[in-house]
């Protein structure tokens, strides 16, 4: 398994660039992340949609997708990709320490 | 990867549920990926933007020889005899059946899928020429449509895009 070091910590990683260990994510780790995916400062809006994720993942065990975020997470669909511009579904878990969200929708 | 931004454009020309829905998914899938995603709306296919009909959409199971009955729980791929089709209520039983399917999967119906689409930067034209065959106007559209276009327009606003016709 590749490791990368992101925010001075050797960090799991596969192929694609998402962290295959979720308790290896830190708040440090996520803003570094934002920052490879052109978020310069994360807003407590970006909060709420990474904590949503987070703890969606860990209560389904299921990575969760754009439609579950938005429907769950109090933040709507516009506001996602205004805080995640060109491709919230994939920044998004990148940035939470997921992996590729599982699902269509 | 190039800075120019992956494209992709539907051509979305079916009424019918299951013609429906596949314009829909990729085209979400796009714009979570940060593709930019155009869909252009001719022929039944205007039935996804018109008001009056975009809550009334159907799947007819005459003629749709992949329908079987374990859809309904009767175990095997069986058949539904063609005959059966034509009877009064088989066609909305059938749409309501795939919708229930849809909402147990957590799809969103077509209007609500076309809204978030709308919300993500989705692009929504409808065709000129359909739309005075139909005898439409742009107030019969969903919000969101942005404009009614011609063939040469569409082309010329999907330069560099991958163009899929459904």
């Amino acid at each position: 398994m590749p490791t990368k070091n992101i925010a001075g910590k050797d960090i799991q990683v596969n192929e694609e660039g998402f962290m295959t260990n979720p308790a290896e994510w830190t708040k440090e780790i996520a803003a570094e992340i934002a920052k490879e995916e052109g978020i310069s400062e994360l807003s407590e809006m970006h909060w709420k949609v990474i904590d949503f994720c987070r703890a969606n993942a860990e209560s389904t065990g299921a990575v969760p997708t754009l439609r579950t975020i938005t429907t769950g997470s109090g933040v709507s669909t516009k506001e996602v990709f205004a805080l995640f511009p060109k491709g919230p579904a994939k920044k998004v878990a990148r940035i939470s320490g997921l992996g590729k969200p599982e699902g269509c929708v | 990867m190039s800075d120019e931004p992956r494209k992709i454009a539907f051509i979305c020309s079916k009424g019918n549920l299951d013609m429906v829905y596949p314009a829909l998914v990729m085209g979400w899938a796009a714009l979570g990926n940060g593709i930019e995603v155009t869909l252009f709306f001719t022929f039944w296919g205007m039935d996804m933007i018109n008001k009056a009909r975009v809550d009334h959409l159907e799947i007819p199971p005459i003629a749709n020889t992949s329908m079987k009955m374990n859809m309904m729980g009767i175990p095997g791929y069986i058949g539904i005899p063609q005959i059966f089709g034509i009877i009064p209520g088989m066609t909305a039983f059938a749409s309501w059946l795939m919708k229930k399917k849809m909402k147990g999967l957590k799809v969103p119906p077509v209007r609500e899928y076309l809204e978030m689409m709308v919300d993500g930067g989705a692009k929504l034209y409808a065709c000129k020429m359909s739309v005075d065959m139909f005898d439409l106007k742009k107030e019969d559209f969903i919000d969101g449509v942005i404009d009614i276009v011609t063939a040469s327009d569409f082309m010329d606003m999907t330069e560099g895009a991958q163009i899929v016709f459904i």
